[in-house]
């Protein structure tokens, strides 16, 4: 099955940032490389006479994929809701990934500002993608406001820590088996997003570990393809772990075989 | 009059917001505009005042994660 944002389907489950690339050349070369439809973005403060926002611009359209705008580095309720406001006018979308950080230095979201501002955006027509923490009772409060889509962090953002709790996010993809879950923040190498995807997680939103790798456009590849592997293994069923040895070679007619040597 | 605008205090003729914009060289540029923390959608920009002491917020698109 495809996955599908407020009835938009994509084909690639990797979303991807599109900061801290060594140039825009390698930023689109990596979105292209990585076969991801769906890249964030910002909104920042434009100096007189400069035109930076345009040329990034122009460069956004030619990949030729959704954008999701995002409110990185709000700290209040009125400032995400005017940064969205901003954003829905300059990317023409209602997409918006809602960000409110608590703390400088974990980033963390801000879970009460968070569920407020979610449900002003969406009362205003706004899709909102919340960046959120693993807790489920925000969780509720984020769906009753109108989300139609969760994203807990792995971990905080840039850290490259991969799935700091995965008990708790192995419960909320039980807890909201219908609404997509996408990990956003703190993957740092393909296997943690192959073991999110291998949860069921719907899809992986990173930029730093792509960005900064020696080799963005291969590690590009590289995390598209560790995602389809853990989808594929999600959907095709992951055996039980078990504590014991359990022989995968048939017992019956083991040469030599005595049945006293059997335990 | 004095006002801040993306975060600089800046001494101003214009009048309204839009005449703001086009005065520091953002007049066909894409832009969008907040003033005193509220958005002001493009369509509003020419009617909106601009007071003494007003924090105006002039963004474009970048680079985000």
């Amino acid at each position: 099955m495809m996955l599908e944002f407020y009835g938009t389907k994509l084909d690639s489950r990797l979303l991807i940032g599109t900061a801290l690339y060594p140039s825009p050349r390698i930023l689109s070369d990596a979105v292209n490389a990585s076969g991801s439809k769906l890249v964030t973005v910002s909104v920042r403060r434009e100096a007189a006479r400069a035109r930076s926002g345009q040329g990034f611009w122009e460069i956004i359209k030619q990949l030729d994929v959704c954008v999701l705008p995002n409110t990185a580095g709000c700290r209040t309720v009125k400032e995400a809701v005017t940064t969205a406001q901003m954003a829905r006018e300059l990317f023409e979308t209602d997409w918006i990934k809602l960000e409110v950080i608590a703390n400088d230095d974990t980033l963390q979201p801000e879970i009460f500002g968070l569920v407020e501002a979610a449900r002003i955006l969406n009362d205003d027509g706004f899709k909102v993608f919340p960046y959120m923490t693993e807790d489920l009772g925000v969780a509720e409060k984020l769906v009753a406001a109108g989300c139609e889509v969760l994203m807990p962090w792995g971990a905080p953002i840039g850290s490259g820590q991969g799935l700091a709790n995965p008990l708790a996010l192995r419960t909320m993809r039980a807890y909201f088996p219908d609404i997509p879950l996408v990990v956003d923040a703190g993957i740092g190498k393909p296997s943690h997003a192959a073991r999110a995807m291998e949860m069921g997680y719907d899809a992986i939103l990173l930029n730093t570990a792509i960005a900064k790798a020696g080799d963005p456009v291969k590690m590009a590849r590289s995390f598209a393809m560790a995602i389809d592997a853990g989808r594929l293994a999600f959907e095709a069923g992951l055996m039980e772990p078990r504590d014991m040895a359990s022989p995968s070679t048939p017992v019956a007619g083991t040469p030599f075989f005595k049945l006293g040597d059997a335990s | 009059m004095k006002i801040t605008v993306n975060g600089e205090l800046t001494e101003t003729r214009a009048r309204t917001l839009g005449e703001l914009c086009s005065a520091l060289g953002h007049g066909r540029g894409k832009i969008a505009t907040a003033r005193n923390g509220d958005f002001v959608p493009v369509t509003e920009r020419a009617k909106t005042l601009i007071a003494e002491n007003d924090k105006i917020e002039i963004v474009a698109p970048r680079q985000g994660g």
